[in-house]
């Protein structure tokens, strides 16, 4: 069998609050396979954000191992993490993040631009990207021009770009009604099937039970790691 | 992230708070507007200047009796004994030395038909137009069997042609000087004002043979007398070298002591040339000295707004930084921006500028000289004032910590 795509072995995060030391990642050992559907939930302060930045390389660990894709994350200097960041992972978040003023393409487009992509072929990549989420006809508008939903849609396209292997979602629903979740939701689960390691941190209940695999973190601690029955 | 993109980048940003941009800019566009339009009269009133030198002929010694000492009671300048045709003519030998005029000058009125005015009529030899460096705009000097056999013929100078003629051209009339009938034979081009507002146009030329015996009379004792001696030297002339030997030809000639007092006076006009550049390079000084500190206003308003503007973007360069971003993508980013900023700062400065200053050329007719090197100084500093200023808002944004600028609110 070949090696996991991300296999995190005793990691630990330590934050300095003061005179106190805070385990945010206490000893964390798991495996994730490519193509992997993984819901991490927890309560707020568990450790589940952390362990999101963590695996997106948006921060180091105090110590332990984290390979991701065959890399030492822990090994990596801050330019390789940058490049790390823009070519393995595609991060979605709650608030969107899209560049106001700025067209839908152009947002899609902006991971592309610190990849050294030329200019026609950013916008094939993007408008690409955009078809994968049903929002073509949608390009050239402002994101307030925009519904949340269509927004997360130019979010998740902006992180197909640059044919992550990963997708991170931070509470990727949290700012949109029920029906609109539902919406994204499909749009990220046809993006799984495709093939794509999907991983949603989440604290609703109704989007962690549709991951095949739940992750639980309390005290940042892995309370709970368990694979539904296909 | 390729500088084009950032360019790109950096003018939408720009553009997104236009007005705010434009107040943060116009530090800079008043401080390099002023610069252009100080250094654009300075440079004009000093080449003005400079012209006002070079009319008086360059390379040209004057040379004036001094003061006459009667034993012990000092008379002043000029009251020296005059000079005579012999030391013109020793002088012309002397070698360096391109042409020799004497002068002598006195005032009289000029009469043609019913209109008069009286102005200064000068005695010279040939070469004094030589001497000056002065052209004619018509008609013909005197010839030297004019000057031999004094001719009464003038040369009128432009505003006196203008007084006396108005627009009709004067050659071949007859003009009457202190009552004796003269024929006008050229006029002089228009030389302007000097440095001390005489008109030098306000003048007539007439042999200097003319002016002795038919109008002031030779002196008693030098019939030949001359009271002023105008040198110009060849190009590239040692100036003291020939002024040392011409101020041995003089002693010898006045019979004074080879290191004693002497009763003349050779002025050298390259000192004046000289002592200009002097207050020239001074005034440079303090200009470029207020440029600095209007560019350092300018400055500190441009590091001002990227600070406002990198800590209202924190979520944007956290993004950045998630979607792939180098801290050294994130610094050049907002570098570009603060240039972009004051050279667009910068290029608004120049223009208004040169604005203002073509328009005070018109309207007050001051002298203004634009140096395109001026401009080039101007944008290319003030682009260099973009990255100094810009480096430390592009460092703070370029240092911010992924994870906290994402959740920044």
């Amino acid at each position: 069998m070949s090696a996991p795509l991300i296999s995190v072995r005793h990691l630990v995060k330590l934050y300095q609050m003061g005179d106190a030391e805070v385990h945010a990642i206490d000893d964390v050992s798991l495996d994730i396979e490519a193509g992997e559907y993984v819901a991490v939930t927890g309560a707020s302060g568990s450790g589940k954000s952390t362990f999101m930045n963590l695996l997106g390389a948006l921060d180091v660990p105090t110590s332990g191992t984290l390979m991701i894709d065959g890399r030492n994350l822990g090994e990596m200097s801050s330019d390789e993490l940058a490049r790390f960041r823009n070519r393995t992972i595609g991060f979605v978040f709650q608030q969107f993040n899209l560049l106001r003023r700025t067209s839908a393409l152009d947002n899609v487009c902006l991971p592309l631009l610190y990849s050294h992509v030329s200019h026609a072929e950013r916008i094939e990549r993007a408008r690409h990207c955009l078809e994968r989420v049903h929002l073509s006809s949608r390009a050239h508008h402002f994101p307030s021009q925009l519904s949340g939903g269509q927004q997360q849609r130019v979010a998740i396209a902006r992180a197909l770009v640059s044919n992550p292997k990963i997708l991170l979602a931070d509470e990727p629903t949290g700012a949109l009604d029920s029906h609109t979740s539902e919406e994204i939701m499909a749009v990220f689960e046809e993006l799984n099937a495709a093939g794509i390691t999907l991983i949603i941190v989440t604290h609703e209940p109704d989007i962690a039970a549709r991951a095949r695999r739940r992750l639980v973190f309390r005290d940042g601690k892995l309370i709970h790691d368990e694979t539904a029955r296909p | 992230m390729t500088i084009i993109a950032a360019i790109r980048v950096a003018l939408a940003a720009l553009r997104l708070n236009a007005m705010r941009s434009f107040l943060a800019m116009l530090g800079v566009i008043i401080g390099v507007g002023s610069v252009i339009i100080m250094v654009s009269i300075g440079e004009g009133a000093g080449r003005a200047v400079e012209d006002q030198i070079r009319s008086l002929g360059t390379n040209v010694l004057v040379i004036r009796p001094g003061a006459f000492d009667s034993g012990g009671r000092r008379m002043g300048a000029g009251s020296a004994p005059p000079f005579s045709e012999a030391d013109v003519a020793a002088i012309r030998a002397v070698p360096g030395v391109a042409a020799v005029s004497g002068v002598v000058t006195s005032t009289y009125p000029v009469v043609f038909g019913a209109t008069n005015w009286t102005t200064q009529i000068h005695g010279v030899h040939e070469d004094f137009l030589t001497v000056r460096d002065w052209a004619l705009a018509s008609g013909r000097i005197f010839t030297p069997a004019e000057q031999r056999r004094a001719a009464k013929v003038a040369i009128l100078g432009a505003t006196v042609a203008e007084k006396l003629f108005g627009a009709a051209d004067p050659v071949g009339a007859e003009v009457r000087i202190k009552n004796v009938p003269f024929t006008v034979i050229g006029v002089l081009d228009r030389k302007g004002q000097t440095g001390f507002g005489l008109d030098q146009d306000d003048a007539a030329l007439i042999p200097v043979s003319t002016m002795r015996r038919r109008l002031a009379g030779g002196g008693r004792t030098i019939p030949d007398r001359i009271q002023t001696i105008m040198v110009k030297l060849d190009d590239g002339a040692n100036s003291p070298a020939v002024q040392a030997q011409i101020d041995q030809l003089l002693r010898e000639g006045r019979r004074l002591q080879p290191d004693g007092e002497t009763n003349f006076m050779v002025r050298d006009m390259t000192e004046m040339i000289r002592t200009r550049a002097a207050t020239q390079s001074t005034l440079s000084l303090l200009l470029g000295a207020t440029a600095v500190i209007s560019l350092i206003v300018g400055g500190i308003g441009i590091m001002n707004i990227m600070l406002v503007s990198v800590t209202e973007r924190t979520r944007e360069i956290g993004l950045r930084m998630a979607v792939g971003a180098r801290r050294w993508d994130i610094l050049v980013q907002f570098l570009i921006e603060a240039v972009t900023l004051c050279l667009t700062g910068g290029l608004v400065g120049v223009m208004l500028g040169l604005i203002v200053t073509v328009a005070l050329a018109q309207l007050g007719a001051w002298p203004v000289a634009i140096n395109p090197m001026t401009i080039l100084i101007a944008l290319l500093s003030s682009a260099v004032s973009g990255i100094i200023f810009g480096l430390y808002p592009a460092r703070r944004a370029s240092q911010m910590n992924p994870i906290d600028a994402l959740r920044y609110e």
